[in-house]
C-alpha cells in the first residue's frame, strides 16, 4: 500500500515540474505575442523615416553655380527672372510669359522654373537613409559607375518647402500644401454635419425613445450594423446619391458658382459624415447613459422641462465624452482613402481649396498616388507626406485630449 | 354661526379648489410646441442612419440589377465563372472573391493566434504596468491609417518576402505581403475584443480552477478560455469582416489585374482593389464599369453584413451566459 502512494506522489512530483515548465514556456509565447504589436509599430516607423531621408544622385545639363555666385534659393526675383532671360530662348520664353507673365509669379514658382528650364535637376537613383549612412562609399562606387554625370547630395524629403509647395510632376518640387488643406477642409465640413445630427441622435435614443418600439429597436440595430460597413461601400454611396443624383447641390450649381461635376469638397464631406456618424452616436450615447439620473430628476424637481434638462444639465456632464467619440470620429475620417477615390478626389490640383464647391486633393490620396508610382524618389515623398499624416494625427489626438480634460476638471 | 363658518369653509375650499384646479389645468394642458419640435427633430437625426442604410440597399440594389439587365452578363456567370474581363465581356467575380479570401486568410493567420495570444496575456498574465504599457501601444497599431499600413507592405514586407522565398518566386505585389501586414492592422481590434471577453468571465470560475490545483497556463487554456470562447469567435468574424472590407493596404500590395490564383506570391486583385481601381480617376456614368462596382459593392456589403450579425449572435449568446 505505501509504496503504491509513494510512487503515486513521485509521479505527481515529476508532472508538476513539467506542468510548470510547459506553463513557463506559453508564458513567454504569450508575452511574445504581445510584444510583437510593439516591435510592428517601431517597424512601421522606422520604416517610414528610413524612406523620407537619403542620399539621391542628381544630374544637371547646367551646373547650377555656374549661374549665380551663390545657391539659387537666395536669389531676388530680378535676378531669377534674368537668369531666365538669358539662357532660354525666346519663343519658350513667350509661351512663358503668356501662361503667366513673369514678374507675376512667386519666388518659389521662379524658382521651379529656373530648375525645370535651365538648370534641368532630374533624379537618377535614390536610397534610404540606413544605405546612405553605413554603405556610403559603396553607394559613391556604385554612383560614379553608373551616372558618372551625376552629383551625389544628401536630402531630407521631409523639409519647409515640402510642406509649402503645391503638387508637381517634378518628385523634387511636389509638395502637400493643397493636400493638407484640403484633408482640413474635408474634416471641418466632415464635423459639421456628423457632430449635431450625430448628437441629436444619441439624444433621441437614449432620452426620448422608448425601448419596446420596433421603430427604435430598428434605429439601434441598424446604427450597429452601419459601424461595421466597409468604408468603400461608404464611397460607392457617396458616388451614387451625393455626387451623380444631387449634382445641382454639390456641384453649386444652385447657388450659382457651379463646378463642372459634383467631385466636390461638399460631396466628400457628407460621405465622410454618413461614414463617422455611427462613431459619433455609439460614444455620444454611452456618454449620455453615463450621466447620473439623479441629475435628470433634481432638473425636473425644480420645474425644467424635458428638453432643460437635456440642453443644461446631461449634455454639459456628457461633454467630454461626446468629445472623445468626435476625436476618434476626426481621426478615421483623416486617414480615411477609399471613399475619396470613389467619391472623386483628384491627384494632380495646384489651387487651394476657395470653397464647398471646389475640386479637392487630400493627404492620405496623394500617399496613395505617389506609392503606387514606380520611381524610388515617389515612395521617398509618400514616406515624408505620411509623417506629416500621422503628426497631424497625433496633434488632432492631443489637443482634443487635452481639451476633454479641461472640460472633466470643471464639472 | 356654526353653519355660517362651514359655509364660508366650503366657499373658500371652493375658491382654492377651483384655483388649483386652474394651475393645473395650465401646467399640464399648455401644448409645449417647443418641446414637441425638438423631439422631432431629434427624432429625424435618428432615423438619417436608417436612412443612410436604405440609401445603400437601393442604390447597390438599382444598379445591380442594371448591370444583371445588360445582355452580356448574366447572374450565374457572374457567380461560376473564373474569368473577369470587362473588355471580352466575361463578368466572373471568382477571381476577384478568391482574392479576398486570400488576403483574409493570410490575415487572419497573423491576427488570429496572436491576437488571442496577446489577450491572454494581458488579461491573464501580465501586471497592471505592463498593461499599461502594451495597451496604448495596440491602439496606436489601431489607429494608424490604411493608407500607411499599404506603403508598409509594398515598400517592407514585400521585400522582406522577396529575401526570404526568392525574388523570382515573389512578385512585386502578392496577396501574401498584404494579407499579413493587413493582419497587423486587424490585431488590436481582435485582441481587444478577446481580452474584453477573458475579463467578463467572472473571477469565481479561476478560483475554482486555482483551488483543485491547476497552474496558471491550464486556468487559461481550460477555463478561461473555453468559458470566454463565443466572445472570442465573435472577435474572430468581426476580424475576418474588416479584412473582407479593407480596400488601401490590398489595392497597394496585392497587385492590379483579376487573377484566378491560389499562388499567395501572385499578385492577384480583390474585391475592394477592383472597385478602387476603376473609380479613381473620372468613370462615366452608365458603362458596364460603373454598374459592376455596384454589383461586387452588393456582394461585399452582404458578405460583411452576415459576418458582422453573426459576430453580434456570438456575443450576445455570451452576454447570456456571463451577465
Amino acid at each position: 500500500m505505501r509504496s503504491i502512494f509513494s510512487l503515486a506522489d513521485k509521479n505527481e512530483k515529476t508532472n508538476l515540474v513539467k506542468r510548470y515548465r510547459v506553463g513557463k514556456v506559453w508564458h513567454a509565447v504569450f508575452f511574445l505575442s504581445t510584444a510583437i504589436g510593439l516591435v510592428a509599430l517601431v517597424t512601421l516607423l522606422l520604416s517610414i523615416v528610413n524612406q523620407s531621408f537619403g542620399l539621391m544622385a542628381v544630374e544637371y545639363k547646367v551646373d547650377p553655380a555656374t549661374l549665380a555666385n551663390r545657391p539659387l534659393e537666395e536669389l531676388s526675383d530680378t535676378e531669377l527672372i534674368d537668369i531666365l532671360k538669358s539662357n532660354v530662348s525666346k519663343i519658350r520664353l513667350r509661351t512663358l510669359e503668356k501662361e503667366k507673365p513673369l514678374e507675376q509669379r512667386l519666388h518659389d514658382e521662379l524658382l521651379e522654373l529656373v530648375n525645370a528650364q535651365v538648370v534641368g535637376q532630374r533624379i537618377v537613383n535614390t536610397w534610404n537613409l540606413y544605405d546612405s549612412i553605413f554603405r556610403r562609399s559603396e553607394i559613391e562606387a556604385e554612383a560614379a559607375k553608373d551616372y558618372p554625370n551625376a552629383r551625389l547630395e544628401f536630402r531630407a524629403w521631409l523639409n519647409w518647402q515640402f510642406l509649402k509647395n503645391t503638387m508637381s510632376s517634378q518628385a523634387q518640387f511636389a509638395g502637400i500644401r493643397t493636400a493638407l488643406l484640403g484633408s482640413l477642409n474635408l474634416i471641418l465640413y466632415t464635423i459639421l454635419f456628423a457632430l449635431p445630427i450625430g448628437i441629436g441622435a444619441a439624444i433621441y435614443l437614449e432620452e426620448y425613445a422608448r425601448k419596446d418600439l420596433w421603430f427604435n429597436r430598428v434605429i439601434q440595430t441598424n446604427i450597429d450594423n452601419l459601424a461595421g460597413v466597409p468604408s468603400i461601400v461608404y464611397g460607392i454611396l457617396g458616388l451614387a446619391i451625393f455626387v451623380r443624383a444631387l449634382q445641382p447641390l454639390t456641384s453649386g450649381a444652385l447657388f450659382g458658382t457651379p463646378a463642372e461635376n459634383g467631385r466636390t469638397i461638399l460631396s466628400a464631406g457628407l460621405t465622410m459624415a454618413l461614414l463617422v456618424l455611427p462613431i459619433i452616436i455609439i460614444n455620444a450615447q454611452e456618454a449620455i447613459r453615463a450621466v447620473p439620473d439623479t441629475l435628470r430628476q433634481a432638473s425636473y424637481g425644480l420645474g425644467a422641462t424635458k428638453w432643460q434638462t437635456i440642453w443644461s444639465h446631461v449634455l454639459p456632464y456628457a461633454l467630454p465624452g461626446i468629445l472623445t467619440g468626435t476625436i476618434l470620429a476626426i481621426s478615421r475620417a483623416i486617414g480615411e482613402t477609399a471613399p475619396l477615390i470613389l467619391v472623386g478626389a483628384s491627384t494632380y490640383i495646384t489651387t487651394d481649396p476657395s470653397g464647398p464647391f471646389s475640386h479637392f486633393t487630400a493627404l492620405p490620396i496623394q500617399i496613395y498616388n505617389w506609392t503606387t508610382r514606380a520611381q524610388g524618389e515617389f515612395r521617398s515623398i509618400a514616406a515624408a507626406a505620411i509623417i506629416v499624416l500621422m503628426t497631424t494625427l497625433l496633434m488632432i489626438n492631443a489637443s482634443a485630449i487635452l481639451l476633454r480634460n479641461r472640460y472633466s476638471k470643471k464639472i | 354661526m356654526e353653519s355660517r363658518l362651514l359655509e364660508s369653509q366650503t366657499t373658500r375650499i371652493a375658491g382654492e379648489d377651483h384655483l388649483a384646479n386652474g394651475i393645473s389645468t395650465k401646467l399640464l394642458r399648455r401644448p409645449r410646441v417647443g418641446e414637441t419640435i425638438i423631439q422631432s427633430i431629434l427624432l429625424i437625426c435618428g432615423a438619417i442612419s436608417i436612412l443612410t442604410t436604405l440609401g445603400i440597399v437601393y442604390e447597390l440594389g438599382k444598379e445591380s440589377l442594371l448591370f444583371f439587365g445588360r445582355e452580356e452578363v448574366s447572374l450565374i456567370e457572374f457567380l461560376t465563372k473564373t474569368t473577369w474581363q470587362p473588355v471580352a465581356g466575361e463578368f466572373g467575380v471568382l477571381p476577384l472573391v478568391n482574392a479576398t479570401l486570400m488576403t483574409s486568410f493570410f490575415a487572419m493567420l497573423v491576427a488570429l493566434p496572436l491576437g488571442l495570444s496577446a489577450a491572454i496575456y494581458l488579461s491573464e498574465y501580465a501586471s497592471p504596468r505592463a498593461r499599461s504599457i502594451l495597451k496604448p501601444i495596440l491602439e496606436i497599431l489601431a489607429g494608424v491609417p490604411t493608407v500607411v499600413y499599404g506603403y508598409f507592405a509594398l515598400t517592407f514586407m514585400t521585400p522582406l518576402l522577396r529575401s526570404i522565398f526568392g525574388a523570382d518566386t515573389v512578385q512585386i505585389y502578392n496577396t501574401m505581403s498584404a494579407g499579413l501586414v493587413m493582419g497587423i492592422m486587424i490585431l488590436p481590434l481582435v485582441s481587444s475584443m478577446s481580452e474584453d471577453a477573458l475579463n467578463a468571465v467572472p473571477y469565481s470560475l479561476r478560483e475554482a480552477a486555482y483551488g483543485l490545483g491547476a497552474t496558471r497556463l491550464e486556468t487559461a487554456i481550460k477555463v478561461v478560455v473555453p468559458a470566454a470562447f463565443s466572445g472570442i469567435v465573435a472577435a474572430f468574424i468581426i476580424g475576418m469582416s474588416r479584412a473582407v472590407g479593407e480596400t488601401m493596404i490590398v489595392a497597394i500590395a496585392a497587385g492590379s489585374g483579376p487573377a484566378f490564383t491560389f499562388n499567395p506570391f501572385r499578385s492577384a486583385e480583390t474585391m475592394t482593389g477592383y472597385i478602387a481601381r476603376i473609380s479613381g480617376g473620372d468613370l462615366a456614368y452608365d458603362t458596364p464599369d460603373y454598374n459592376s462596382i455596384f454589383a461586387i459593392g452588393l456582394l461585399l456589403f452582404s458578405i460583411t453584413l452576415v459576418l458582422n450579425m453573426l459576430s453580434r449572435r456570438a456575443a450576445t449568446h455570451f452576454r447570456e451566459v456571463y451577465e
